[in-house]
Order: structure tokens, then sequence, then C-alpha cells
């Protein structure tokens, strides 16, 4: 090899996390008692600053059918829009109760996932200009063989939301709707439920993100 | 501040495609439209940050971590590496979760059903952090083929699930560590949902005799590379910086 050449590396390439994800990423869904403690579950401890709110949905397949094996990550900025990262410059005033990542499994009856946290501030777009309010997701299951990016936007921030960068960049309108929450407001004063269902196959497919 | 820079786009001819109808299950997973493409954002070069409080003494020994009354049965392995990144800089501080099944091929988990036993000294999970020169080490026994339903006749690999956490959100893996020398490989579908023959060779482990404890346990060699950061000579600017 030449010395001082650029040496580039090909990426490992990907491969389905497959039915039995929960064993590694969530030991007690799978069954097991718990080998070490959880490393994730809400992205924002109860107590932490901000609106609490609940997001929950299925991921269905182009059948319609909920996937009951699927394995959601979520990452998210805290209530001023901050993460919880040495790259971000304001990283060191996030609260230490906020993580802003999430692991959820889907329900293995139903399909259901739920998650509870607090609801995100906007954050910079590069080159300038603020994005609305939103939470990454990140979908593996049996079937599917590379990860899935997607976001979740606030039906509640229609404002933010027709301002917003990504979402402006969809070319249909009917396809910015995919990514974008029905809140359900509890009348109790509970937490804000935001309903989000990812569709990976058909007519209303969920857009799905190369980042 | 400078903007950081944006993560290697993934190369589509290398990238695992979504549909691949002879590994049946992707028919109906698969989406169909195309992936919309952006430039990262904060919420993509970033990511959770794992630490050692995350992590116990024995989570990256599998022949201990879930034992009752003695080891589990099967050929004792440590499977180790380094985690790289595409320009060939370790990545530091990277976690590392894996998963299988016991020698025999059965997974602990509820929907499992395959009739080959359980071994009640193993558990199949496992997780480590990268040191900082990006290695890595479990120490756990080498999984045995697994039937499945896809065609009438199909067994998978013995394989290893590895997930990894890099520094970017934007760099998230989970793929399959596969063995040497073994005829299950060509033979699989997942295997075969892989694009070009030379990523098949990335995910199988090297047996490594150096690294070998003797009289004790085989080894085998498994490099992970994540996603690099590009370094562009010259940038484009946004005005004003």
């Amino acid at each position: 090899m030449t010395p001082n050449a650029p040496r580039y590396l090909k990426e490992t390439p990907s491969q389905t996390a497959g039915p039995y994800v929960h064993i590694g990423l969530a030991p007690e869904a799978a069954g097991l008692r718990a080998v070490g403690r959880p490393l994730a579950g809400d992205p924002a401890a109860p107590g932490c600053p901000g609106r609490r709110i609940a997001v929950e949905g299925v991921v269905l397949d182009g059948t319609g059918t909920p996937l009951r094996d699927a394995l959601i990550e979520v990452w998210q900025a805290d209530h001023m829009g901050r993460h919880r990262h040495p790259e971000d410059p304001r990283a060191n005033e996030v609260d230490p109760r906020f993580r802003g990542f999430g692991r959820v499994c889907a329900g293995f009856e139903d399909g259901l996932w739920r998650f509870e946290t607090v609801k995100p501030g906007p954050v910079p777009w590069p080159g300038g200009g603020l994005q609305a309010p939103h939470i990454t997701f990140w979908i593996v299951a049996r079937g599917i063989n590379m990860g899935l990016h997607t976001r979740m936007y606030f039906g509640d921030e229609p404002e933010a939301n027709a301002a917003d960068p990504l979402l402006a960049m969809i070319e249909q309108p009917s396809r910015r709707e995919t990514l974008i929450s029905r809140p359900e407001p509890d009348p109790g004063g509970g937490p804000t439920v935001h309903r989000f269902e990812i569709r990976l196959q058909g007519p209303l497919e969920t857009v799905f993100l190369d980042v | 501040m400078s903007t950081p820079h944006d993560y290697l786009p993934r190369d589509p001819a290398w990238r695992t495609p979504a549909f691949a109808p002879f590994y049946k299950t992707t028919v109906h997973r698969a989406p169909r439209a195309p992936l919309l493409s952006l430039r990262n954002t904060l919420s993509e070069i970033t990511g959770p940050v794992f630490g050692h409080d995350d992590i116990g003494p024995l989570d990256n020994d599998l022949i201990r971590n879930y034992a009752q009354d003695g080891e589990p049965v099967g050929e004792r392995i440590i499977l180790h590496g380094r985690v790289l990144d595409e320009n060939a800089r370790p990545v530091p501080g990277a976690l590392i979760e894996i998963w299988q099944a016991n020698a025999a091929g059965r997974y602990r988990h509820r929907n499992d059903r395959y009739l080959a036993p359980l071994d009640p000294n193993f558990g199949g999970c496992g997780r480590t952090l990268a040191d900082d020169e990006g290695r890595y080490a479990f120490r756990t026994i080498k999984p045995g083929p697994y039937p499945w339903g896809n065609d009438s006749n199909s067994w998978r690999p013995a394989h290893v699930h590895v997930s990894v956490f890099g520094r970017a959100f934007a760099q998230r893996l989970i793929t399959q560590l596969y063995f040497e020398g073994d005829p299950l490989i060509p033979r699989c579908p997942i295997v075969r949902t892989l694009p070009d023959p030379a990523g098949v060779e990335l995910l199988t482990a090297r047996l490594d005799m150096n690294a070998a404890i003797p009289f004790d346990c085989l080894a085998y060699r498994f490099d992970i590379v994540l996603r690099g950061r590009r370094a562009t000579p010259f940038e484009n600017r946004p005005e004003g910086t």
C-alpha cells in the first residue's frame, strides 16, 4: 500500500435484527431475567422540565397488519431544543434527568408501542433557520434488512411544521402528512397522547429518510 | 463555531436493499417509495452517549452472565475486534450489544419453539464499550445453526447478532456475524440480501489462533466499520462564518 495514501474502509453491511432482537436490546421483554441494567426506557425521566407527552402507535406492514416483533429507538432534543451530546453547543444546559434516547418494543399481542417523554423544542437547520419540533425514530424488525430512519412531527404545531425545511423537501404534500402525529388531549389534564402510525408499505407509506 | 461535517453518505450499491423476495418477510415489510435523502442536521450527528455506568462487570461474558449452577455447554470462544470508521479511525466508547442462540441453535426467547433444548446456564445476551483504541471483546459459546420458516428447509448459519452505537444516530447499525468456513453461509437467504460478495466477507469472523487461550477457548476476530465523517479540503462556507 502507498504510504500516506488515504485509506477508506467499507461500512459493515446491515443485516436484519431478526425476530429475537429483544434478547439483546430488551432482555426483559424476551423473558430473560435482567442481564445487566436496562440501557434505555423513556427518553425523559419523570420530573424533567418541559411539557409531558405520551407517544403511541403501531408499525403496519404492506397488508395493514401490525408488526408484533418490531423494536423502535427514539432520539430527541429536550424542551429547549438541546441534545445531550458533546456536539451540541448547549449540551451542558440539559437537565440530567433528560437522556433523549428511548427504546420501545411493539406489544407481542397487539403490536402497540408507547413511550412517555417531554415535547422537544425546535433545533437548528444547517446553514440557518429552525426545524419544527420532532422526534427521530429508528425501526428494526424481522424482514427489515436495514434500520429505517424517520421522524415524527407534532400535529399541534401547524405553523412550525409549515416552515420546516425537511417537510418542505417532500414533493407530495400528502406524503408530508405521514410524518405528523394526531394529538389527543386528555380531558382529565393528563399528558397529551400523540398517535403515530408507521406504515412500511402501501398508499399511505411513511416517508423514510436516508440521513 | 464551524459547522460539523456530515457523515459520509451511504453507497447505494453497497447498502443492503429493503426488498429481497427470497427472504420472504421482506416482501410486505420493504418500503416501495425511495428514501428521502438529506444532509445531516444536529438530530443525526448527535446520539446517545453510553458510559461505564451502563455496563456491569459480567456483561461481556456470556459464559458467566447467566450461569445458574455451572457453565454453558458448547465451544468456548472469544469474539473480539475493533470498531473503526470509514476513515480507518477507531471509535472509542462505541456500545456493542450482541445476542445469539445457544450451542444447539435455540434462543432464550418466548417466541422460539424449536425442539432443541435451552441451556440452563446460557442467556445469550451481552454488551460492552469499545476502549480508547476501539477494541472490544466478548467471551461466549459458539452458536449452533437454526432452522426457520422461509423455504421448507432453510437453516441459518451459525451467527451472532451485533448492534452498534457510534457517536451519532446516523451511524446506528445492526448486523450479523458469521463464522469462517461455514457451508451454510452461501445458502442463506438473509446472507444473500447483501448485494456485494465482498460484504459477506466483511461479516465473516476469522479464526484467530493468536487470541485463543490454550486449553481454554478459541478466538474469532470481527472488525466493525461505522460511517466516517466527510473531510473535504474545500468546504462550502455559509456567509459570515
